[in-house]
């Protein structure tokens, strides 16, 4: 039997078992009922109560036996799993059975039930940045066994030597991630000298100075840009943008790379905007009109009173909200994989080409290379220096946001 | 007496509102550059795609008979067989199991060209045999050579030969990838933000779940695919390049923005609804499951539709599990190997022909308009059930 007939059959089973626990639940409550002893709850919750306790032992059982299996321990054939979950389903069953009394409170049981299945779910979420953060970092502590996490840091040569076959001797590579991230951190800040002043200005007209016709239809059309998938704005970036800052450059007696860095930091600088607009609008918003007011009272225009008092009382936000957009800039992957260049290089000229973080992850999990060589384990810690560089600035403005809406409320 | 006071505006004040009217402009500026961005977008799509959408096609008589079956290449004139598309050679040895009665006979048929053909006559390139050129004209001039809908786009799977390739393998593969996601992602979503919003004691670690929750909707989705990879494939051994594979990595990543927008829509619910339910004895659940939740479901659908739809624009993640496969024919289990969508589009991209760079935009523009068709029905849902208190 293999594992989805399993599964099949599991719940297939466990389906009809649960209804029949649910009758049989209801109607001994309905019995009680019937002779005139006040119940405390609902027939039909006494049926779920009973449902309930024989559901869980047999999905306990299975998840046990689920678990077991995957850490490699020895596990009973599927039969043998299946019915003993169906001798601990039908012990649960008995036992709840007999304890549905009138007295019984199967309505708070129920609560209780619903209550922790609510919270397992929340903590799915936390899961998955530990997830997240073991799956980097096991494998980015065996490369920095490897190679000097000193090297990793401080090296500018990133030169990595192929190697299809478990140990095979890659003494030659050198992993100096200096390079990458001059790439990464050029990239990004092409695409915030984009992105921040467009989407701060659109936002302050949005909000201070266009009428609702206007902010209804612009603020949508903006949506759009941030919804359109990443992979088309990469191949807008290279078939489009890439060469046209090529012929620009030539016109005025510059050498550009097809795969320069400023194509790409153009498009993903277009993709930011709408999220510094429609946050930098929504802090703008929360600003409180009596500040405004206030300002118009002591003679200022429209302007000084946006320039001199609602920015700096909106400050912190659109801080926040450019740190999103760096975060956001830092781990952009499809871009840069399809418009930025392959080779780690470190310069100034952003006509040249240039790599970066994300794109090297990519490289070197999509080639075919063995999962233990150097190469792949270096994907790895380089994704862990994305990962803690993100986190910082995710936190940093999460916790400014969160400040910032109670200052107002 | 008669003193005159000028309402002039004195110059200082000239200036001022010279200032005003020139940070206006900037703002609207800004606003506009970031429309023309759009439209410059969208026109550029467009040009490169829409070209695509219809392919050549050639009148040519089709000789079926046991040579032809055989070399394929003979069913047609010498001349002409140079221009037709590969594709359709393939299938005549099918064409004659299916219908025997083809055995032996002589069909003039709209046979579709091959990319080179195309390209020349779409006016991309030039580089096309003298006598090819000579015959394609001789052709034209019979109407023997016309546009028709290029159909293969939609209903083909993906092919090396660009005039046969198409996106249906792909789409299937995005369908059982959204299955996935909101088998997934839907339930415990919803079951988080039902345990924030009414039922979680407001201390540290409900804040740590909150804050912890608003930074996986900021992670990189590239540090997805590493979890995809490192936990769903090499520890729990789902297959690689699998839709379930792609799917659950996606769950997680839809996961935040699920949460958040129902969490949203919950709130939104007044709470003389809870009150009102808790008065006439309901339980907290009660009054969460029959009175809370139906009355935010159409903001909680909103919110789903809009994860889902970016979800399906997601490619990230999915390189790095694998979904960049060639997969000609299209899935028919979630554990077999599937590509979606953008990994289509990803995987022509890199296609070195020019016809890929035509079939990349017109990629594009099927991805857009079904990710503008999902989140129109999410707005039109909105509207159309949002209850204002």
């Amino acid at each position: 039997m293999d594992t989805s007939q399993t599964l099949l059959v599991f719940f297939g089973g466990l389906l009809p078992l649960a209804v029949v626990a649910f009758v049989l639940g209801r109607r001994k409550a309905l019995i009680a009922d019937g002779q005139d002893r006040r119940l405390h709850s609902l027939p039909a919750q006494y049926g779920v109560y009973v449902a309930t306790w024989m559901a869980l032992p047999a999905l306990a059982i299975g998840f046990v036996a689920a678990t077991a299996d995957l850490f490699g321990l020895r596990v009973p054939a599927a039969p043998f799993v299946l019915a003993f979950a169906l001798v601990a389903a039908a012990v649960g069953c008995a036992l709840a059975l007999r304890r549905v009394q009138p007295t019984l409170r199967a309505r708070n049981a129920i609560e209780k039930f619903v209550y922790w299945t609510l919270f397992a779910a929340s903590l799915v979420s936390i899961l998955t940045t530990l997830g997240i953060i073991l799956s980097i970092a096991f494998e980015a502590l065996k490369f920095f066994q490897q190679v000097s996490v000193w090297d990793f840091v401080t090296g500018t040569q990133w030169s990595p030597v192929a190697t299809f076959r478990p140990g095979q001797d890659s003494a030659a590579s050198q992993f100096g991630s200096v390079p990458l991230f001059a790439g990464t951190f050029m990239i990004t800040a092409i695409a915030m000298l984009v992105a921040i002043p467009t989407g701060l200005f659109a936002a302050i007209y949005m909000s201070e100075y266009a009428s609702h016709r206007v902010r209804t239809i612009a603020k949508p059309l903006l949506e759009i840009l941030a919804g359109i998938p990443t992979v088309v704005y990469g191949f807008f970036a290279a078939i489009t943008i890439s060469p046209l800052v090529v012929e620009v450059a030539q016109s005025v007696g510059l050498d550009a790379s097809y795969t320069n860095a400023l194509a790409p930091g153009l498009v993903m600088g277009i993709m930011i905007i709408p999220f510094i607009s429609s946050l930098s609008d929504d802090v703008i918003n929360s600003i409180p009109n009596s500040l405004r007011e206030g300002s118009y009272a002591l003679g200022m225009t429209q302007s000084e009173t946006i320039k001199k008092i609602v920015l700096p009382a909106a400050f912190p936000g659109i801080m926040a909200a450019s740190l999103l957009g760096i975060s956001r800039a830092l781990g952009e992957t499809m871009i840069v994989v399809m418009a930025a260049g392959l080779r780690p290089n470190l310069t100034w000229n952003p006509l040249e080409d240039m790599t970066t973080v994300t794109v090297r992850i990519v490289d070197a999990l999509t080639g075919d290379q063995s999962f233990d060589s150097p190469e792949t384990l270096a994907a790895f810690a380089l994704g862990l220096v994305l990962f803690v560089v993100t986190l910082v600035l995710n936190l940093v403005s999460i916790i400014v946001i969160r400040k910032f809406r109670q200052s107002y409320e | 007496m008669n003193q005159r006071v000028t309402l002039a505006p004195s110059r200082a004040l000239k200036k001022r509102y010279r200032a005003e009217k020139r940070f206006k402009a900037y703002c609207l500026g800004a606003l506009l550059l970031a429309l023309a961005f759009l439209v410059l977008f969208f026109a550029d799509m467009i040009r490169q795609g829409h070209s695509a959408f219809i392919e050549t096609e050639l009148r040519v008589p089709v000789t079926y008979n046991a040579d032809t079956v055989q070399f394929t290449l003979e069913s047609v004139p010498e001349d002409i067989a140079p221009m037709v598309s590969r594709a359709f050679f393939r299938q005549i040895p099918r064409q004659v199991e299916a219908n025997p009665a083809l055995m032996n006979t002589t069909e003039t048929r709209w046979v579709v060209a091959n990319s080179d053909v195309d390209q020349y006559r779409k006016g991309y390139t030039d580089s096309l045999d003298a006598d090819l050129k000579a015959s394609l004209e001789r052709m034209e001039a019979n109407g023997d050579a016309a546009y028709g809908f290029n159909d293969g786009l939609f209903f083909s799977g993906d092919s090396k030969i660009p005039s046969n390739a198409g996106l249906w393998s792909a789409f299937i593969g995005s369908i059982y990838v959204m299955l996935v996601v909101l088998a997934v992602s839907f339930p415990i979503g919803v079951a988080t933000a039902i345990y924030l919003e009414e039922f979680a004691p407001d201390n540290r670690f409900t804040q740590a779940i909150e804050i912890n929750i608003n930074n996986l909707a900021a992670v990189p989705s590239i540090l997805f695919g590493l979890l995809g990879l490192a936990i769903f494939i090499n520890f729990f051994g789902v297959p690689r390049s699998s839709a379930l594979a792609g799917g659950l990595t996606l769950s997680l990543m839809t996961l935040p923005v699920i949460i958040i927008s129902t969490r949203a829509a919950l709130r939104a619910v007044p709470q003389n609804i809870r009150q009102g339910a808790q008065a006439v004895g309901a339980s907290r659940w009660q009054s969460v499951r029959d009175h809370v939740l139906p009355l935010s479901l159409p903001g909680i659908l909103t919110g789903t539709i809009i994860g889902i739809a970016q979800a399906m624009g997601e490619t990230a993640p999915l390189l790095l599990i694998g979904m960049i496969a060639y997969i000609p024919d299209a899935p028919t289990s979630m554990t077999q190997a599937a590509t979606v969508l953008p990994a289509q589009i990803f995987t022509w991209a890199g296609m070195p022909e020019r016809a890929y760079v035509s079939l990349t935009a017109a990629g594009i523009l099927v991805l857009l308009s079904l990710l503008i068709v999902l989140n129109a029905a999410a707005v039109l849902l909105r509207n159309r059930f949002e209850r204002r208190w």
